[in-house]
């Protein structure tokens, strides 16, 4: 009772301060604990610190829902939840020891697991959100099914904090898999695309993949029986479970020997089948194909082009020009779209403006 | 309450039908009743309208060109798939167009390597996975009616089935979505890559009832077929203890690929009708499924056995061959039909609860049973919460329905109380749009009518339904009131 007094407190400062800023078309900064500094185009605005408003609110394994205050620390959820056997199944990249569950939930990103389990808005039940005039709104809840209303909920996952502040927010839980395995193979690039892909048309538990440098890693999950089975059927060299533990950590955090690299980073998100991008720089491929990490001085028309030919799309992930604009373009139609989405949300213009598109 | 309206202004008729045979061929232009009829209601047939127009497009560009032309005409547009939605979306307007999707039906693409199609609006459910299914793989959303039931309404409704708790909903199984918007403009949400740029469109898109766009291309997700799959018939002596077993099932760390449930009187009426062998002395049965590899079903299976045991079932089967997975389940797939044949009329609802409140709901269901009179079988998406009790009724009977509706009102109005919601999967249409008052507060259906503007400036596109107005929620007099204020007390009231 005594938290969750303290909590209405915070609530009403953080509802004072997006007032007083609407009324004044000044800009605010949403911030956790800001290990996603990087991501995203200009940080424009006065910081508005949201890592007050944190805690678990309600956690029910048997429910597999938790839900959770912007502030909480990712790291401490996780580790709630795997006290009780439980997962983030999405797997997000923690990106640094401060990211909370708020800076998660608007960065909308997902780590190796994203192949099998589904992403992170595929995992979002509700949220409670503050918009741009400092009201408190709920939308979606804590059970697994609701169509009562628009989505609005998923519309938070990868917003970017440009639509309100994600004040808490509802996840799906799922029992983390019984066993596990990483087994390592010598393939160069072309075939171990073909190869995730022909194992992606048959029922085995792959839960991760990761190639660079002619080595595909292949993580398996899932009932004991089925990874010994799985592994039989892959063949490849049995990974020792710690190194193989430290290595899909390494993936997820980009602190892999791959992400040392100075040239930019892009993230190249395409259909899982689309064959070498042949694009200038080093590349690593992961969830079955389907995301390709590329460190490269290549220009940003290059490697858009090379993307919209695949049917895909480019973000300038890390360093680099972010004058080009650090995710790929929108047609007009979804542009003015996504126009009349911030101004209904947040009228003034309030939150992380320009972080997404100059636009909003 | 058959609300049938067909009071149409014939000279507006005349002009819209007009415009619209300068797009299409004179026969896709419906407007003699006789015609139209066939389009007066959907599942929900306890509301019916005559269309003033009906329009047939076969193709992309001419949904766009009608779209546009009613958009200049200010006619509102009612889209259509296969009319088997259940709480009234795709209801006509006397004054507007019904746009059926039902002439787009091919797949335009099928890649087994890549595990998606791309198909138009009207495909059938079932007609991807049969598309598929020679590569082993299948699409898995799996509404109860899959045969009929099309891709488009999936996608407008968000639809479940009996396999999303392990599967998920439409939502997490479509990549893309290609509409077009009431101004006639192609809009892509989504894409064929697993994500993309900018605000989650596509999540909007998907669940919108037809109120935002138009869709005429969908691309799924394709997945490889379980290699096996093998079902667990329990039975149990009390309702209760078997909504506990569903919770200790999730709880143990399994997820099922189906966890249903059903009481006496639904195992009944569908043990006449399809003779599954169901256990009919037990009070409520559960239905629980493992699949994928041979040795994964054996785990789950020994795994959920030893729960469901220690949750007190009094009696446990396990499938022994295909032939008897089908058989259990084709009782729970024909509960529909099977009430149907018990009584002249059913009511079908939808709440979704938290797992744990299963009991409490059951509880409030039959003292609503004895308030109201009337009997009311449930079958229930135990896994997720989602219930389905289905309320037996004779429309002949005076007031019977109008009792119908009230006794579903307060069921539907608990399920929020107990923190659910009032549809899980089958949405708000025009039936529950009074239960959207009490569900949202003024300010979120503010906020939803401002995603309806975003796509839909001037309210063309299915006006109604969905999304009540404010106006509607301070007449129905349930405006959730929260910590004591009234909300918008400027409103006029009466």
């Amino acid at each position: 009772m005594i938290l969750s007094d303290a909590m209405d407190a915070v609530l009403e400062k953080l509802s004072e301060t997006v007032r007083a800023a609407s009324r004044s078309k000044r800009a605010l900064r949403l911030r956790g604990g800001g290990t996603k500094d990087f991501y995203g185009n200009a940080l424009e605005g006065e910081v508005l610190d949201t890592r007050g408003y944190s805690g678990i609110v309600t956690y029910e394994p048997s429910e597999l829902v938790i839900t959770a205050r912007c502030g909480t620390r990712l790291a401490a959820t996780e580790s709630a939840m795997r006290e009780r056997g439980q997962m983030l199944a999405f797997e997000p990249p923690h990106f640094g020891e401060g990211a909370t569950l708020g800076g998660m939930v608007a960065a909308g990103l997902s780590g190796p697991r994203r192949q099998a389990a589904g992403a992170l808005r595929d995992f979002v039940l509700g949220v409670k959100i503050m918009d741009g005039r400092g009201d408190v709104l709920s939308f979606g809840g804590q059970v697994m099914k609701n169509v009562a209303g628009y989505d609005v909920s998923r519309l938070m996952a990868g917003s970017l904090g440009t639509l309100g502040i994600i004040l808490d927010v509802s996840l799906k839980a799922l029992p983390r898999p019984a066993a596990e395995a990483t087994l390592r193979l010598e393939l160069p690039e072309d075939k171990a695309i073909e190869q995730l892909n022909r194992w992606g048309g048959k029922p085995l538990p792959i839960g991760a993949s990761a190639w660079t440098g002619g080595e595909l890693a292949v993580r398996l999950s899932g009932a004991a029986a089925a990874v010994a089975a799985a592994q039989k059927q892959i063949g490849g060299e049995l990974v020792e479970p710690e190194q193989g533990e430290r290595f899909w950590t390494g993936i997820r955090e980009q602190t892999d020997p791959f992400f040392r690299n100075d040239a930019p980073l892009w993230r190249i998100s395409v259909p899982s089948t689309t064959p070498p991008l042949k694009l200038p720089g080093e590349p690593l491929i992961e969830w079955g194909g389907a995301l390709r990490w590329l460190c490269s001085r290549a220009d940003a028309r290059t490697v858009r082009d090379a993307a919209k030919r695949a049917r895909g799309h480019a973000t300038l992930f890390r360093g680099g020009d972010k004058s080009v604009g650090v995710f790929q373009p929108l047609a007009p139609a979804l542009m003015k779209i996504h126009k009349e989405l911030k101004r209904e949300f947040d009228p003034q213009g309030v939150f992380n403006r320009g972080r997404m598109y100059p636009e909003l | 309450m058959n609300i049938a309206v067909t009071g149409i202004n014939f000279i507006r008729q005349a002009e819209v039908a007009a415009r619209l045979r300068q797009i299409l061929p004179a026969e896709a232009v419906l407007h003699a009743e006789e015609d139209t009829r066939s389009y007066e209601c959907d599942g929900l047939s306890a509301y019916r309208q005559l269309p003033m127009v009906v329009a047939l497009p076969s193709n992309e560009e001419e949904v766009r060109q009608v779209l546009a032309a009613c958009h200049e005409l200010k006619a509102p547009v009612v889209a259509r798939g296969a009319g088997t939605g259940l709480s009234g979306g795709a209801l006509p307007m006397g004054d507007g167009v019904l746009l059926s999707l039902a002439k787009m039906r091919r797949i335009l693409a099928l890649d087994p390597v890549e595990r998606t199609a791309r198909v138009q609006p009207g495909v059938t459910n079932l007609a991807i996975s049969d598309a598929a299914a020679p590569f082993g793989l299948f699409y898995a959303p799996d509404p109860s009616s899959q045969i009929a039931c099309s891709i488009g309404g999936n996608v407008a409704e968000n639809s479940g089935g009996v396999h999303c708790l392990k599967y998920g909903l439409t939502l997490h199984n479509v990549l893309r979505v290609r509409a077009i918007t009431i101004e006639g403009e192609v809009v892509e949400f989504g894409s064929e890559a697993l994500d993309s740029p900018g605000l989650d469109t596509l999540a909007l898109m998907i669940g919108s009832e037809g109120m935002l766009a138009v869709a005429t291309e969908i691309t799924v997700k394709l997945l490889p077929r379980p290699e096996t799959a093998r079902v667990i018939l329990a039975s149990f002596d009390d309702v209760e203890k078997a909504g506990n077993a569903v919770a200790d099932v999730i709880a143990a760390g399994v997820v099922p690929s189906g966890l249903e449930m059903m009481d006496r009187p639904a195992a009944r009426a569908v043990e006449e009708f399809v003779h599954a062998g169901y256990d009919l002395e037990a009070a409520a049965l559960l239905l629980c499924e493992a699949d994928g590899t041979p040795e994964e079903v054996e785990e789950g299976i020994a795994g959920m056995t030893e729960v469901l045991r220690r949750a007190g079932a009094t009696a446990i089967r396990v499938s022994s061959s295909e032939a008897e997975r089908q058989k259990f389940w084709a009782g729970r797939k024909a509960a529909f039909p099977a009430v149907g044949r018990i009584s002249p009329d059913y009511y079908c609802m939808d709440g979704t609860i938290p797992r744990k409140k299963l009991g409490e709901i059951l509880k409030f269901i039959a003292a609503m049973e004895k308030k109201y009179g009337l009997r009311c079988p449930n079958v229930f998406h135990a896994g997720d919460g989602n219930l389905h009790p289905l309320i037996l009724f004779d429309a002949n009977d005076p007031g019977e329905l109008e009792r119908t509706e009230r006794f579903a009102g307060e069921v539907l109005e608990k399920c929020v109380e107990v923190g659910g919601t009032i549809t899980g999967e089958h949405g708000v249409g025009v039936e529950k749009i009074n239960q959207m008052c009490v569900q949202f507060a003024p300010a979120e259906i503010e906020r939803f009518q401002g995603v309806k503007r975003a796509f839909d400036p001037e309210g063309l596109l299915n006006p109604g339904k969905n999304i009540p107005t404010l106006h509607r929620c301070a007449e129905f007099g349930r405006t959730r009131v929260k910590a004591g204020q009234l909300p918008h007390p400027e409103l006029p009231r009466f």
